[in-house]
């Protein structure tokens, strides 16, 4: 009778154990950077692409620092990564940044932050995605560019007609940090197969809402003193599609 | 015969004892003894900690090798050694501003390299954050050393000798931009300056001349209060009244916080070792130190943005003076300045 209740107990308590391991699965996720002007498909270089004063330009450089990603459930449950990741529109496999690890779960937000804090500015040598040799990083003024965008525009009046915007600054009140939440369109489950979602990135919104960048004006922004007035104009550059 | 012998055994013995004199690097070998982080117990605690960057035998002769080493530059002609000599407490003699790459010249004075572990910020405006971070500034400078941080990874990467040194310095032959920024902050954080006779009396250990203690009084009564014992600095920015020159087109801290109140400020630079670090100001603008004490006591008040405590002026007379130059000069430090730790073990072969 015992040695019944005994084998009844083991298989139980070998249940639970193997359904606590079951129980939380993990998958990875995957979001795609697609950068875009207006409704079209960023392409460097060749193409001439119109701002909001119709004024014409080309671009030849687009990259930009995403940090701290969270992803937030339907029961308010997040998950943080503290990763940061180089998206570089001349590097395509740096569009697509995996997340390994994600608890399955039906997921209903998105947040990151586009830029570098504090601390990675402050703390001497970093590696990885930070490694100085990207170029995304000001010497003589320690600190990361966390968006990069060059061009030309034949109303720049910048020699060579450039268009550089170099926007970064972590201290305020210069702080071009940037959090961005976004609701997920339809509740992402990552779970059986691993979920993946679209990010669309509008570099035109870089010079638009809520300030519109008149290039005759306003060609280059190389530190961040002036860096600001494009900071709050990327808020809004990102969108689920 | 046994004569000539005996020369010839002579001039063997001899020829021998020599090579063993020259193949003897004791002199270059940097031991765990050699690295010990040990500080002057009338310092305040370090700002940089070394934190993940413990500095090792390994690790600080590969710092010393890449100081030396003019691989750093586009054209492999400027090391950080180049500007920063060891004999002028690493800053450059006889250079009011230093030439780089291709001849170009720079637009402020070469600041000497010691007690660095103990400032919050480096550069003369101030601009750069971390110890660690720093060599980028020059090494990317156009007019200085004008190289890309991935060209200098990738030329270290390919030569064989800085894969070893990597290797034994951090367990890994992978040559990346921070295994090569933490070798320099180990090798230039080390650099401590804590053994003129000045340090010797404050440790009772030495004595001052009468001249020189007249000089230390002078110096506390009107230097000291931005020119702090023991750094002899306060880590500060000031204007001390020069006026923007139109050539150089340096406005000094503005630059870097965007603050109108920072025209024309520059850090207060430590004193130690200024013999040696002649020219002065961030400009190298006076040649002696007779020079710069004339400057604060002919100070111009009305100066655009003078640092407040200057506006009333210092006086000194000009015995004063001397005395206070004769102080000054006790603050060189030849521990340091002959510290084999920090010589260019190539200058020597």
């Amino acid at each position: 009778m015992f040695r019944k209740v005994f084998h009844i107990l083991v298989s139980i308590a070998v249940l639970v154990a193997a359904m606590s391991f079951i129980a939380k699965p993990h998958s990875t996720f995957t979001i795609h950077f697609n950068n875009y002007v207006g409704n079209e498909i960023l392409e460097l270089d060749s193409t001439t692409y119109k701002n909001a004063l119709g004024q014409t330009y080309t671009v030849s450089k687009f990259k930009y620092y995403i940090g701290n990603i969270s992803l937030k459930n339907k029961n308010g449950k997040e998950f943080n990564s503290s990763e940061y990741f180089l998206v570089n529109e001349e590097d395509p496999p740096s569009k697509q940044i995996t997340l390994a690890n994600v608890p399955d779960g039906d997921y209903t937000s998105i947040s990151f932050m586009l830029g570098v804090d504090s601390m990675h500015n402050c703390s001497g040598a970093q590696e990885g995605a930070l490694d100085p040799i990207n170029a995304m990083f000001w010497a003589w003024n320690t600190g990361y560019i966390f968006l990069k965008m060059e061009g030309k525009s034949s109303l720049s009046k910048s020699p060579g007609n450039l268009l550089e915007f170099h926007i970064g600054g972590y201290k305020a009140p210069y702080n071009c940090i940037r959090t961005i939440t976004l609701t997920l369109s339809k509740n992402t489950i990552v779970g059986d197969k691993s979920a993946s979602i679209n990010i669309k990135t509008d570099l035109s919104e870089l010079f638009k809402t809520p300030t519109i960048i008149d290039f005759s004006k306003l060609s280059s922004v190389t530190d961040f003193h002036n860096a600001t007035t494009i900071a709050n104009n990327y808020s809004d550059m990102f969108s689920i599609h | 015969m046994f004569r000539k012998y005996f020369h010839i055994t002579l001039l063997i013995a001899l020829v021998i004892v020599s090579l063993a004199f020259i193949g003897d690097n004791k002199y270059f070998t940097i031991t765990k003894d050699d690295v010990k982080l040990e500080f002057p117990k009338d310092f305040p605690k370090p700002i940089y900690t070394f934190k993940d960057n413990t500095p090792t035998p390994e690790g600080f002769t590969l710092g010393r090798k890449l100081f030396f080493d003019p691989i750093l530059s586009k054209d492999s002609s400027i090391s950080c050694g180049f500007c920063h000599q060891r004999i002028a407490a690493f800053a450059h003699i006889d250079h009011p501003i230093s030439h780089g790459i291709n001849g170009l010249l720079g637009k402020r004075n070469v600041p000497p390299l010691q007690n660095l572990i103990w400032e919050k910020e480096y550069m003369w405006d101030g601009g750069v954050n971390n110890l660690e971070v720093q060599p980028i500034s020059p090494i990317t400078n156009p007019v200085e050393m004008n190289e890309d941080m991935e060209q200098v990874i990738k030329k270290l990467q390919r030569n064989k000798e800085y894969s070893t040194m990597f290797k034994l310095a951090f367990g890994d032959s992978m040559i990346t931009s921070q295994k090569l920024l933490r070798a320099l902050a180990q090798f230039t954080g080390l650099m401590v300056s804590s053994n003129s006779r000045y340090d010797k009396y404050v440790r009772h250990e030495d004595t001052l001349s009468r001249t020189e203690l007249n000089g230390l009084k002078l110096f506390r009564d009107n230097c000291a209060q931005c020119h702090k014992e023991p750094l002899f600095t306060d880590n500060t920015y000031r204007n001390v009244g020069f006026a923007y020159d139109t050539s150089f087109k340096d406005s000094g801290r503005i630059r870097i916080t965007g603050d109108k109140k920072d025209f024309m400020k520059f850090r207060v630079p430590s004193l130690r070792n200024i013999e040696m670090t002649y020219p002065y100001m961030h400009d190298g603008r006076f040649h002696t130190l007779k020079q710069v004490l004339d400057h604060y006591t002919n100070i111009d008040a009305s100066a655009k943005g003078l640092d407040p405590i200057l506006v009333k002026g210092i006086n000194l007379t000009e015995g004063q003076k001397t005395d206070i130059i004769a102080f000054l000069k006790a603050l060189t430090d030849k521990t340091f300045l002959y510290d084999r730790r920090f010589v260019d073990p190539n200058f020597v072969r």
